[in-house]
């Protein structure tokens, strides 16, 4: 199992975060895990809008008082 | 061979329209989205709570969705400082540089073209739409200073200005495309309808807070006071939160105005000397400058805890705290309203 890696995006604000991610999965191999860590509510549309977008899944989103966890997995049939 | 375009989204209607039109004429689109740190994109829904039940979506990402194509959020706000710092062609109303900025943004959109293999690009410009940047006679020179010549296809002016490449070498049908002008949004929205597209966003003024003239008087204030035109991401963000008040030109508070403004000023306490009040319930302020004198630092507290619950207080207690170098507790009389000179306040 490939590990997951970690991105941190809390105080960043909308699009900060998808910047990021999307830095940061252009990157990786396909089916490659990011979970990114948010404090921006306008991320919890945002993120999964992005991955839509692209092609890519959203796994898991958890939603802490202050802080939105999304589990992003890259395009698995992508390039 | 499948022709591709790369489209400048900005999230309003008239980007959505253009690339509408283009992927109409079989024409591969992609999108792209600058971001310069100015954007409007709803920083202040985000961070202010009683905005956040609105909708908050970015709509530049909203737009992609609805044409079904991929859009590529690219962050300028290192280099777009220039745009803002010297516009070669000067300033609108405000401090937006609209004209060297779309020259800006199509020159990167020409180098992302180019990377990307793809063959032309289209923006959503109207003619005489925007009362500066978007005359007739300004249109070849945002092709021509941007570099993209006639690489750049407006779509839905198309037809009032001369050919580009895309259209002389019948990539796309001159004729399916439009001759928008003017002000009027009425020939977009019934676009839109025929298109289907709803709930689009319509921005008011421009589509970024350098139009805003209480963002650029907070800008301006920010420049002459350093000494240099300069600033950083984190500067631009913060003059989209808060009350500024410069009492003197040794410093400015960034005082909360609710909740979320607090939450979101919380996350500088390692970057700026705070204040906070204590005795009743109040904002959290920064402070901008350093080492203030004993007044100064009295003058401060009193301005903050005019804007607590205790502002009729005879007295409020303050926490002082100077980022990792602890904190001390000031009790002040909160300064009258009437003694809030209005040259102070920043808007
Ligand atoms: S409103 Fe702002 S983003 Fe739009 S063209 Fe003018 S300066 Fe550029």
């Amino acid at each position: 199992m490939s590990p997951v890696i970690e991105l941190d995006a809390r105080r960043l604000l909308c699009p900060m975060p998808v910047i990021r991610l999307q830095d940061c999965v252009e990157k990786q191999d396909k089916g490659v895990k990011v979970r990114i860590t948010c404090t921006d509510p306008g991320t919890m549309s945002d993120i999964p809008a992005w991955c839509r977008i692209n092609g890519h899944r959203v796994l898991a989103t958890e939603q802490l008082e202050h802080e939105y966890i999304f589990l992003v997995q890259k395009d698995p049939d992508g390039n | 061979m499948t022709r591709k375009a790369v489209a400048l989204i900005s999230g309003g209607l008239d980007s959505l329209l253009a690339a509408k039109l283009i992927q109409q004429q079989g024409i591969e689109v992609e999108g792209i989205n600058f971001f310069t740190g100015f954007c409007v994109e709803g920083h202040t829904h985000a961070i202010r709570k009683h905005e956040r039940n609105r909708v908050k979506r970015n709509n530049a990402l909203w737009v992609a969705e609805q044409l079904g194509i991929k859009l590529h959020i690219i962050d300028i706000v290192d280099e777009y400082k220039d745009v803002v710092i010297n516009p070669k062609h000067g300033y609108g109303a405000n401090l937006n540089p609209c004209l060297d900025c779309k020259i800006f943004m199509v020159h990167k959109a020409q180098e992302w073209l180019k990377q990307h293999d793809f063959d032309f690009i289209i923006t959503g410009e109207v003619i005489g739409q925007r009362p500066k940047s978007q005359r007739k006679k300004l249109m070849p020179v945002v092709a021509e200073k941007s570099g993209a010549d006639d690489l750049l296809l407006r779509p839905l002016c198309a037809r009032s200005l001369p050919e580009t490449l895309p259209e002389k070498e019948g990539w796309v049908d001159r004729e399916k495309l439009k001759d928008f002008s003017g002000r009027s949004r009425k020939p977009q929205m019934a676009l839109a309808a025929e298109f289907g597209f709803e709930d689009y966003a319509q921005p008011a003024g421009g589509c970024c807070f350098l139009t805003d003239q209480s963002y650029s008087v907070k800008l301006q204030d920010l420049w002459d006071n350093r000494g240099e035109r300069d600033y950083e991401l984190d500067d631009i963000m913060l003059l989209k939160v808060g009350r500024h008040i410069r009492p003197s030109k040794a410093f400015k508070l960034i005082i909360a105005r609710e909740e979320g403004e607090n939450h979101f000023l919380s996350g500088y306490k390692r970057q700026f000397q705070t204040i906070s009040t204590v005795s009743h319930a109040g904002p959290l302020a920064l402070i901008e400058g350093e080492s203030l004198d004993p007044q100064q630092l009295e003058l401060a507290c009193a301005i903050i805890a005019r804007y607590s619950k205790g502002r009729n207080a005879d007295s409020v207690e303050l926490r002082f705290s100077d980022r990792e170098q602890g904190s001390r507790s000031i009790h002040v009389k909160p300064l009258p309203a009437t003694q809030i000179n209005p040259d102070w306040v920043l808007v």
